[in-house]
């Protein structure tokens, strides 16, 4: 009878470790995998701790950005953006309308809702900072065109 | 003691410097006649990732002698630049900046000039903030912080120079901007394009201004150009009476 016990338990302990071990890579098959080009880097995590922490690190610095300025780097949204845009049909990286965007793959199917894209726009722009309103041909300061002006006798 | 708070001074001093040398350039006024300028269009800035200083106080002084009535070079740079677009004669548009022409009866003087968020040291809308999303940065920069504004308003009726708005309607996808995200339901207001400061820019309205009629920089330090200016004319703030103590500064108010 003990013996009769002990193999039922041996058997039992192989089949739920087996399971066990079956149950993750089968969640890894039906779960979405996040599209990344992998060719500009690593994410700021590996991909299963980015899965529980990354509305932490976005909340983390969306507040660091606002009370103290910090911008740029890997944590910013931008990065993100970037480096998980996906192309749409037409070439351009596709908005949050579209099921293939990033966010969606995921929020779709775990069925949570975000309001980033409520304000913030949901595609990348090539260096934004960078790409702010410039006047072409303005790099010196207005006093020194000003005088520029002064000297050629635009203005008087 | 003074030893140690005598270093980061020197540090900042020397940094400065070597930045206006990278930064200095030259411009040919005419055959023969090169102007050289010390520092470039960019602002005095903390490198992009590193926090603010919050010995830095960020102000504007707008030259009402320079400003033409005709122009609104600034309103459209900021249009632009933030992606908002106020319909002429609209009271509910959202509108960060907007040109102000104003004349004496009596005598018909008439003059114009600029105004946006006066960037108070002791800003009215972020004591009645219920949230906290006024907020005040520590460079004195008075900005909304939308994630956490409910939208309430108070910081509107609180204001006294009208410089915020209510988002009333989403904006479409193409014309978000990147660094200047605008949701409904929630206040905004002009944020000294903190976006651009923070990166070592200089706002898109003095930017735009080519009649130099608008100077930018850091009220704290004495070496600043925009110190300098406020040392040597008697400028002014709007309201001053309300001991606000604005940011941004006139020289010369009706």
């Amino acid at each position: 009878m003990k013996r009769g016990l002990l193999l039922l338990a041996a058997f039992l302990a192989v089949v739920l470790g087996a399971a066990f071990q079956a149950a993750p890579a089968a969640a890894g098959e039906v779960a979405p995998k996040v599209p990344i080009d992998k060719t500009k880097g690593d994410c700021v995590l590996p991909a299963d701790e980015m899965r529980r922490q990354h509305m932490n690190i976005v909340k983390h610095r969306r507040d660091a950005t606002m009370y103290q300025g910090i911008r740029g780097g890997k944590e910013a949204l931008e990065a993100c953006l970037t480096c998980h845009a996906v192309k749409g049909d037409d070439g351009k990286p596709v908005t949050i309308q579209s099921e293939k965007h990033f966010c969606r793959v995921c929020h779709d199917y775990a069925a949570v809702t975000v309001d980033c894209w409520a304000c913030h726009k949901s595609v990348p722009e090539k260096n934004p900072f960078e790409q702010a309103f410039r006047l072409p041909g303005r790099t010196m300061r207005a006093e020194a065109s000003g005088l520029a002006k002064y000297l050629e006798g635009g203005e008087k | 003691m003074s030893e140690h708070k005598a270093d980061p001074t020197f540090e900042a001093a020397r940094r400065r410097f070597l930045q206006r040398i990278a930064g200095a350039s030259a411009l040919t006024l005419a055959p023969g006649v090169v102007l050289y300028t010390a520092g470039s269009d960019e602002a005095d800035a903390k490198a992009p990732g590193e926090p603010l200083d919050p010995k830095v106080r960020w102000g504007i002084v707008i030259d009402t002698r320079k400003c033409t009535k005709e122009c609104d070079r600034c309103v459209e740079a900021c249009k632009a630049e933030n992606g908002w677009d106020a319909k002429p004669g609209s009271r509910t548009d959202v509108q960060w900046i907007r040109k102000v022409n104003v004349k004496d009866p009596k005598t018909g003087f008439e003059m114009s000039l600029p105004v946006m968020c006066q960037h108070c040291a002791n800003p009215p809308c972020v004591d009645v903030c219920p949230t906290g999303a006024s907020m005040k940065r520590a460079d004195g920069i008075v900005r909304v912080n939308m994630h956490i504004c409910i939208g309430c308003r108070y910081c509107m009726m609180a204001c006294p120079y009208k410089a915020r708005s209510f988002v009333h309607e989403d904006l479409p996808e193409q014309n978000k901007r990147f660094h200047a995200p605008m949701g409904k339901g929630c206040v905004t207001s002009c944020d000294m394009c903190a976006h651009r400061i923070d990166v070592g820019r200089i706002p898109a309205c003095v930017e735009a201004c080519d009649k130099g009629a608008m100077i930018f920089g850091d009220l704290n330090d004495p070496d600043s150009e925009i110190s300098k200016f406020v040392a040597s004319f008697p400028v002014q703030q709007i309201r001053a009476d309300l001991g606000t103590d604005n940011g941004v500064r006139y020289t010369r108010l009706p």
